[in-house]
Formats: structure tokens, C-alpha cells, sequence
């Protein structure tokens, strides 16, 4: 992170931070010696707001943690004893419950702002990948969390995941039983997860730490998407943009709050308050809400390796936008034909979502017309790929951007003398 | 068109997350009823989740267990801790090892849980012609509409339309995923009488004990709205000071001031 200009007034501050920097690291990282675009709009909050749904998430783990049993005998029971014995145990799980919803709402938002104003170009490709890289280990750690409750769901959801690996050909089913360790999720399994649940937070800890810094190298993108050219373009982080957080972490806490009070199971499966049992497979099993898009692609392959394949090929194609996106302008904000389709995309992985939530026979009525899922999901399965392999390719070096403002400092003024 | 398309996206992903409510029954519709403790400040009716307590102890309790309450639970219904005594003494429970070794019964205390009526699945499906009762704590959180479906499901048994072939010793209820169940309609008028005088209506028993389920399951439930009230009157009052504050920090910057 740049070298900090903080010059600390208080003389043993001054003293302890020139031997052991941490306060200028500070000051340089989230202080005001962090200067950033001064355009940012809101959806630049939801970098800052996915940082606090990690801390809240660690934190309600760790507390989490110290009252549950990792058994198949206890877990349901230990989680019936936080949620009735253990003080405010209630209000503990369902932030947990609830905040890893939250973090995914706020993460596929972040990810949407990165693709929508081009903050995965150059030079912020490393910083991109190191975003994938986080919302891979999210969707780990969360489904191993999913796990731990032992609800038919969850035993059920992580049967029918790890069975994916067994498409995989001559060693599929012994990366099965490696996963399970034995011969069907049963004890060891869960324990591995609850261990591995417990450890991949602080992985992605670090992996967010890396982010942070490979954003201070090159600076914040902006909603223009054109580069800063000097400090008239620019505000110092705090408080300008502490002040502009604070604001967005209460409206974001005033949604979590509102679920975890009013709602805390609408966004979970009733079958998960059923204990886990081997013997009695559930009518639909369905993932949590944040992996259904993928769940969707993966049914709509007839084909089981093919299906995990493409299931798979849907994140990771993310590490390609680099190169996929070829046009003069960062920002789609210049690039109305790009614009409309990427809004098309976000339509489509909507309807993924809800295709994933439904069983693939199910009836959907769309202007007296009779679609079963399972067309719809590989209608939308077609599309989210064509929108990565040709569109995005094509349009971003066929279509000729709208002109550029000269600078953030000239659009900035302009707009303010437009308001005024 | 931009604004056709974002409302479009929109729409879709509120019918996406409404789908997840639009699963709910397998069955027929659900009878939505005005509990008290619907909305934001519902909270139970003490009086009768009692009721409801003793629907269960005097009709569920033959076959259901609600393994996760225990005795010293009641007093959250408005039981007195003499009354809690009296009525775990009714039961018998099995403790031990006693220094002889030998397992032994005592009365039960306010402490442990309420004994269910079988001592494992298997004695349970042998009494009730191979069907198991499940255990009842969570039934109302472990069905689509919850306390709505159960109270449904108790007043929604039929008589089995013609040409539906419903299997031996099962019963017609539409509310049931598959409409077949092997629950007997358990609930009928005036089948009890009630402590407090209540009109015991099959409508009113399904009320009672659907009300009282929804306390076994979520035993919180006042705590966490009474707790979230003030929550959410904190977090409003928070958030607008952001929003001025944050209005006047960026004040200079807006009006074309270099910082």
C-alpha cells in the first residue's frame, strides 16, 4: 500500500508507529491518505459492505461454534439448544443464517458493479481474479455451512453435491468417497466440514487482504471508467467515503435487521427444522438461493459430467473478462448497446435462479404458453453463455463508445452546475 | 428502453425470490389465519397456547412427542412454578444408573423433558400400523406455512373423492402432501373441555394446539420481535445521522471545491 503521509501530533504515538507502522498503514489503506475518485457512486459501498459481513459472520461463527456439537447424533440438537438455551443463542444463529445471505446479495452485487463499469480491465485484472477467488471459497465455505445444522436439507444438499465429483471419469468415485470419507455423508463428513467451515473464513481473510491491496495500486475504478489524472480528481477516503460507507452499512443493516427479526427462515427450507435422515430423500431438493442459477445450468445439461462442467465453466468463465471485453471504454455507461444487453444477462441469471428453485417438470405459464423448467433453464443456460463467449467479445469491439469527459474533475463540476 | 428493461429485471427478481414463498403447498391451499402472532408486533396469546397445551396433552400426546420442551418451558405459557411441578409429576421418567447400577422411574421434575409417548421409532410404527408419528417441537417451522399448514391439515380432512385409491388404513386430506394420510382426523367438537371454559370447537382445538406448535418451535419469537423493535428504531435513527453527516462532509466537493 502507497507510503502514508500520517505524521501522528501525540509523541509516543509516534514513537510506537515509527517502530511498528501499523497506524500509517491504516491511515494509507481506509484514512484519508487513501485518496479516491471522487465520483464513486453507491454502488461503490458494497466493497466496504461485504467487509462487514465477513467480520459478522466470523464473529456469530465463532461464538456459534463454542455450543455446537459436530456429531450426526447431536448437531440438530445442539442447534435446537442455541436457538432455546443459550442466551440470545436465537439472535446469534439467525445473523449467521441470515448473513450469509446477505453476503451474497451484497457480493453478486459487487460483482455486477465490477462488470458493469469494467473495474476487471486493465490494470486491475490481479485485483479481479482475487475477487473470484473470494466468491469461490464463499460458495465453499457456505455450503459447508449449510451443512452443519443437519437437517434433511442439509444432509440431502451435501449428497447431492459431492456426488457431482463422481462424474468425473476412471476417478470420480474415489474423489467421492475421499470427500465423504467413507462411503456415504455420514460422521466424518460432517466433521471435515465443520473444520473446514471453521478454517476457510480466515483463508478468505487473507485473500481479501491481498484485494485490498492490489486495489491501492492502481486506485478505485470509477463510474466514468476513465483513468485519474491528478489529485483534483480525487477526495481522500475518510472521511469522504467513511462517512459515505457509514451511511450505506445503516440502510444495509436496517435489511438485515428486518430478516433477522421479521423473517429469519424466509430466505431457508422448512425441510432443514427435519432432522437428518438417510432412509427419507426429500421431494425437491434445492440449494440455498445464492447457488440456484448454477443448479439451473447444471440440471439443464442432460448429461451428468457435462452438466458439472458447464456448472462450473458459469464462475470460472468470470477470470476470462479480461479478455473477452475489448473495447476502447471501461465503463458501460458509454456503451448503450453492451448497457442493454448486460441488463438482459442479469435478467437471465434472475430466471436461472428461479429455474433452479423449481422441480424441471415444473409448468411455467408465460403468455398462455406451457414451458417446463428444464426448456426455460437451458434457454437461460444458452444465453448466460452466449452473453460471455460471443456478445460480451463481439459488441464491446464492434460497437464504438459514446466520447469520453476529459476528466472525473470536468464531469463532476458539470454536473453539479447542471443541479444548481 | 432502459428503463423497460431495469423494470423488467426488477419484476424478475422479486417474482424470483416470491417463488420461494409460491412453493409452499404440495397440496391444496392453505386457510390463512389472523394469528396473534402475525406481524411485526404480534405476539402469543398466553391463554391459549395453554389451551393449546392441553390439546396436546390430551389428544397429540397419544402418538406425538415435543422432545425439545421441557417441563420448566411451561412457564413461558403463564404456568406457575408449583403448577410446572404438579404437572411434570404426572409423569414417569427414567433415570439412573442408580448406585446399584440399575436404571430406575421417578417422577418426572421441572427440568426434563416431556417423556413422548414411545421409547423409539420402532415401538412407535408397531403401535400405529407401520406409520410414524413424527415428533411435533418444530412442526411449524418444518412445513410451508407453518402453524397455517397445521391447522389446515387438521381441519381438512374429506371423504376421498371418487376414484381416488387410497391405500389400507389410510385417510383422505387434501392438505397432506399425496392426500393420503395415516393419521385419523384426530380432532372433532367438543371432544375436550377446556380449563378456561373456551368453546371447545374442532376449529377452536386446531387453533389452540396449531398456536401452541408454533411456540414449541419458536420459543423466541416474542423475545426476537421485541428485541428487533428497538433494533430497527436504533438502526433508522443511525442511518439518518449518516445521511446528514455524509451530506455535509461532502458539501465543499459538491460545490466544486478542491480537497
Amino acid at each position: 500500500m502507497a507510503s502514508s503521509t500520517y505524521e501522528p501530533k501525540n509523541r509516543f504515538i509516534k514513537a510506537v508507529n515509527q517502530q511498528l507502522p501499523i497506524l500509517s498503514l491504516i491511515h494509507g489503506a481506509v484514512g484519508a491518505g487513501y485518496r479516491a475518485p471522487k465520483n464513486l457512486n453507491y454502488w461503490w459501498n458494497f466493497g466496504s459492505l461485504a467487509g462487514v459481513c465477513l467480520v459478522v459472520q466470523i464473529i456469530t461463527g465463532i461464538v456459534l461454534a463454542m455450543h455446537y456439537t459436530p456429531h450426526t447424533s447431536l448437531a440438530f440438537a445442539s442447534v435446537e439448544h442455541i436457538m432455546r438455551d443459550v442466551n440470545y443463542g436465537w439472535l446469534l444463529r439467525y445473523i449467521h443464517a441470515n448473513g450469509a445471505s446477505m453476503f451474497f446479495i451484497v457480493v453478486y452485487v459487487h460483482i455486477f458493479r465490477g462488470l458493469f463499469f469494467g473495474s476487471y480491465r486493465n490494470p486491475r485484472e490481479v485485483l479481479w481474479f482475487l475477487g473470484v477467488i473470494i466468491y469461490l471459497l464463499m460458495m465453499a465455505t457456505g455450503f459447508m455451512g449449510y451443512v452443519l445444522p443437519w437437517g434433511q436439507m442439509s444432509f440431502w444438499g451435501a449428497t447431492v453435491i459431492t456426488n457431482l465429483f463422481s462424474a468425473i471419469p476412471v476417478v470420480g468415485d474415489s474423489i467421492v468417497a475421499w470427500l465423504w470419507g467413507g462411503f456415504s455423508v455420514d460422521n466424518p463428513t460432517l466433521n471435515r466440514f465443520f473444520s473446514l467451515h471453521y478454517l476457510l473464513p480466515f483463508v478468505i481473510v487473507g485473500v481479501v487482504i491481498l484485494h485490498i491491496w492490489a486495489l491501492h495500486i492502481p486506485g478505485s475504478n470509477n463510474p466514468l471508467g476513465i483513468d485519474v489524472k491528478g489529485p483534483q480528481d480525487q477526495v481522500p477516503f475518510h472521511p469522504y467515503y467513511t462517512a459515505k460507507d457509514a451511511f450505506g452499512i445503516g440502510v444495509f443493516l436496517l435489511l438485515f435487521a428486518f430478516f433477522v427479526f421479521y423473517a429469519p427462515n424466509y430466505l431457508g427450507h422448512p425441510d432443514n427444522y427435519t432432522e437428518a435422515n438417510p432412509m427419507v430423500t426429500p421431494p425437491h431438493i434445492v440449494p440455498e438461493w445464492y447457488y440456484l442459477p448454477f443448479y439451473a445450468i447444471l440440471r439443464a445439461i442432460p448429461d451428468k459430467l457435462g452438466g458439472v462442467i458447464a456448472m462450473f465453466s458459469a464462475i470460472l468463465i468470470l477470470f476470462a473478462m479480461p479478455w473477452l471485453d475489448g473495447s476502447p471504454a471501461r465503463s458501460a455507461r458509454f456503451r448503450p448497446i453492451y448497457r442493454m444487453l448486460l441488463w438482459v444477462f442479469v435478467a437471465d441469471t434472475f430466471l436461472l435462479g428461479y429455474v433452479g428453485a423449481h422441480a424441471p417438470d415444473y409448468i411455467v405459464h408465460i403468455g398462455g404458453v406451457e414451458i417446463p423448467c428444464l426448456i426455460l433453464g437451458q434457454a437461460a443456460t444458452a444465453f448466460y453463455f452466449l452473453f460471455f463467449l460471443v456478445i460480451v467479445p463481439v459488441v464491446s469491439r464492434w460497437e464504438t463508445p459514446l466520447p469520453l469527459p476529459k476528466s472525473i474533475n470536468e464531469a463532476v463540476l458539470k454536473k453539479s452546475a447542471a443541479k444548481a | 428502453m432502459k428503463k423497460l428493461i431495469k423494470t423488467i429485471g426488477v419484476a424478475l427478481a422479486f417474482s424470483a425470490f416470491a417463488s420461494f414463498g409460491a412453493q409452499a403447498s404440495e397440496g391444496g391451499a392453505l386457510k390463512q389465519v389472523d394469528w396473534s402472532f402475525n406481524g411485526a408486533f404480534g405476539q402469543f396469546d398466553k391463554a391459549q397456547l395453554r389451551r393449546g397445551f392441553q390439546v396436546y396433552r390430551e389428544v397429540c400426546s397419544a402418538c406425538h412427542s415435543v422432545r425439545l420442551i421441557a417441563f420448566r418451558n411451561l412457564a413461558d405459557i403463564g404456568f406457575s412454578e408449583d403448577e410446572i411441578k404438579a404437572i411434570a409429576a404426572e409423569y414417569e421418567v427414567q433415570d439412573g444408573p442408580n448406585d446399584d447400577g440399575d436404571m430406575f422411574m421417578r417422577p418426572g421434575r421441572p427440568s426434563d423433558r416431556i417423556p413422548g409417548p414411545f421409547a423409539n421409532e420402532k415401538q412407535a410404527r408397531a403401535a400405529n400400523n407401520g406409520a410414524y408419528p413424527p415428533d411435533l417441537s418444530l412442526m411449524a417451522k418444518a412445513r410451508f406455512g407453518g402453524p397455517d399448514y397445521i391447522h389446515s391439515l387438521l381441519t381438512g380432512y374429506e371423504d376421498a373423492p371418487e376414484g381416488f385409491e387410497l391405500g389400507e388404513g389410510m385417510n383422505y386430506n387434501p392438505v397432506f402432501a399425496g392426500a393420503q394420510i395415516a393419521m385419523v382426523a384426530p380432532i372433532s367438537d367438543d371432544m375436550l373441555e377446556y380449563a378456561d371454559g373456551t368453546p371447545a370447537t374442532a376449529d377452536q382445538i386446531s387453533r389452540d394446539v396449531s398456536a401452541f406448535l408454533m411456540w414449541t418451535a419458536e420459543p423466541s419469537l416474542e423475545a426476537r420481535k421485541s428485541l428487533g423493535f428497538r433494533v430497527m428504531l436504533f438502526l433508522v435513527i443511525f442511518t439518518v445521522l449518516f445521511y446528514f453527516i455524509n451530506k455535509k462532509v461532502w458539501k465543499p466537493v459538491k460545490r466544486g471545491e478542491q480537497v
